[in-house]
C-alpha cells in the first residue's frame, strides 16, 4: 500500500473515531488502535503511540474551553494527577517488557469494561458532607448550572486516588486517556456531580497522557507517519462531535450503536491475542 | 494590580491550552504536506517495529532535519510540542497557585512536574 493512500484512510477512519468518541464519551484511543492493528497490521507499539498522541490533542483542546466556563475542578484534576500521572508513567515503563499480544487481551478487557459502564444511567449526585481531607486539600467547590452555582463535597479522597492510579497504569500501558476509569473513580467514588468529573476527567488525561507519551517518544513508538493522520483526524472528528452535542441531547441510541462495535472490536482484539497474530 | 484568583488561572490554563494545541497541530499539518509529497508514492510499511528513523531520536538532527524541510522531522517537532503542552499547562497553574500563596498546591504542581521529569529520564535511560 503507498503511504498516501495509507495515509487517507487513517485520516478518514481516525475522523468517524474522534466523532464517536466525542459523542460517547469513551474518546477516540478506543477505535483507533484496533483499526490500525486490525485492519491496517499495524504493529500495536506504533498504534499505542499514536494514540496517545491524539488523546493529548483532543484533551488539550476540549479542555481549554471548559477550565474557562468553570466547571472543571481545578485543585482536584491537579491533586488526582499525582496519582495518573505516577501511574502513567509505570504502565509505560510496564509496556516495554510485557508481550504484545497479552497487551492485545488487556485492551479488549478494557474496552468492554469502558463501554458497559458508558451505557450505565447517570445520576447526578451533590453531597454536602466535607470529609477531612477534602477539607484540607480545599477540593470542595461549586460550579455554574442553568439554576445558578451549585456547592458540592469531595468524599473518599484516598479511594478516589487509588482509582486514579490505576486509571494511569491502564493509560500508560494501552495509550488511551481511560477517561471511563477516570470518571468512575469521581463518580462513584469520590460522588462528584457528573458534569464536574466528566470536565475533570477530561482535563487530567492530557497530562496523564503526556507523562508516558515521553517514554514512548524516546522508545521510538512514537512515528510521525502514522501520528500525523491519526491526531488530525481525530481531532477534527472530536469536534464535529462536540459541535453535534450542542444540537441534539439525546445520544442514547448513538451509544448503544457504539457499545456493540466497541464490543465486536474488543473481541476481535482479544482473538489475536489469545491466538498470538497480535 | 487586582488581586489574582482562579478565575484568572482557569483563563491563563485555557489560552495556554488552546494557544499550544492550534499551533502544534498546524505545524504537524504543513509537516505531514512536506511528508506526503516526499514519500507518498513509497511503500508504507508498520507490520514490523523498527522503532522511527535515526535523525528524528537526536534532538540536534531532528532540528537540522526539519529546517531542511524534511516532513517526519517537521511532524515530530509539532507532536512533541504537542505532548509539551500539558506539562507547560502544569507549570502555568503552578505559577498561578504561587501568585495566589496557595504553597499546598505549589508544592502539588511541581510534584506532578517531577513525575513527570522521572518519566523523561527513565526512557532515555532504557
Amino acid at each position: 500500500m503507498s503511504v498516501l493512500l495509507f495515509t487517507l484512510i487513517i485520516l478518514i477512519g481516525s475522523y468517524f473515531a474522534g466523532l464517536l468518541g466525542s459523542l460517547t464519551g469513551l474518546g477516540g484511543g478506543v477505535v483507533i488502535i484496533p483499526l490500525l492493528t486490525l485492519l491496517l497490521k499495524v504493529d500495536i507499539h506504533y498504534a499505542i503511540g499514536a494514540s496517545l498522541v491524539s488523546v493529548i490533542a483532543t484533551s488539550s483542546g476540549s479542555a481549554a474551553a471548559y477550565v474557562k466556563e468553570g466547571i472543571t475542578n481545578m485543585r482536584l484534576g491537579m491533586f488526582l494527577e499525582i496519582a495518573t500521572t505516577a501511574g502513567a508513567m509505570c504502565g509505560a515503563i510496564l509496556a516495554v517488557y510485557i508481550p504484545t499480544h497479552y497487551i492485545a487481551i488487556l485492551f479488549g478487557v478494557i474496552l468492554i469494561v469502558s463501554a458497559i459502564l458508558s451505557l450505565r444511567k447517570k445520576a447526578e449526585i451533590i453531597v454536602q458532607h466535607k470529609s477531612y481531607l477534602s477539607e484540607k486539600l480545599k477540593l470542595n467547590s461549586s460550579y455554574p448550572t442553568a439554576n445558578g452555582t451549585v456547592n458540592y463535597s469531595v468524599n473518599k479522597v484516598g479511594g478516589g486516588f487509588f482509582m486514579m492510579l490505576f486509571a494511569g497504569i491502564i493509560s500508560g500501558l494501552l495509550g488511551i486517556g481511560s477517561g471511563a476509569l477516570k470518571v468512575i473513580a469521581m463518580d462513584s467514588i469520590m460522588r462528584i456531580p457528573f458534569k464536574v468529573s466528566t470536565t475533570t476527567s477530561n482535563f487530567m488525561i492530557g497530562v496523564t497522557a503526556s507523562a508516558s507519551a515521553v517514554v514512548y517518544l524516546q522508545r521510538g513508538y512514537i512515528s510521525p507517519g502514522i501520528s500525523m493522520p491519526v491526531v488530525i483526524g481525530v481531532l477534527f472528528g472530536a469536534f464535529t462531535g462536540s459541535k453535534l452535542l450542542v444540537q441534539s441531547t439525546s445520544s442514547r441510541w448513538l451509544r448503544w450503536v457504539f457499545a456493540v462495535v466497541v464490543a465486536f472490536l474488543a473481541g476481535q482484539m482479544i482473538y489475536n491475542g489469545v491466538t498470538g497474530k497480535i | 494590580m487586582a488581586k489574582f484568583k482562579d478565575t484568572d488561572i482557569q483563563a491563563l490554563i485555557g489560552n495556554v491550552l488552546r494557544a499550544g494545541t492550534i499551533i502544534s497541530i498546524s505545524i504537524v499539518f504543513i509537516g505531514g504536506i512536506f511528508y506526503l509529497y516526499r514519500h507518498g508514492q513509497t511503500t508504507a510499511g508498520y507490520q514490523v517495529f523498527t522503532g522511527v528513523p535515526d535523525f528524528l531520536q537526536r534532538p540536534g538532527s531532528l532540528i537540522t532535519s526539519a529546517f531542511n524541510f524534511r516532513g517526519q522531522a517537521i511532524i515530530q517537532l509539532g507532536i512533541i510540542l504537542l505532548i509539551a503542552t500539558p506539562i507547560l499547562r502544569v507549570i502555568c497553574s503552578a505559577i498561578g497557585f504561587a501568585i495566589e500563596k496557595d504553597y499546598l498546591y505549589v508544592g502539588i504542581s511541581v510534584l506532578v512536574l517531577l513525575i513527570i521529569f522521572a518519566s523523561l529520564l527513565n526512557g532515555h535511560a532504557g
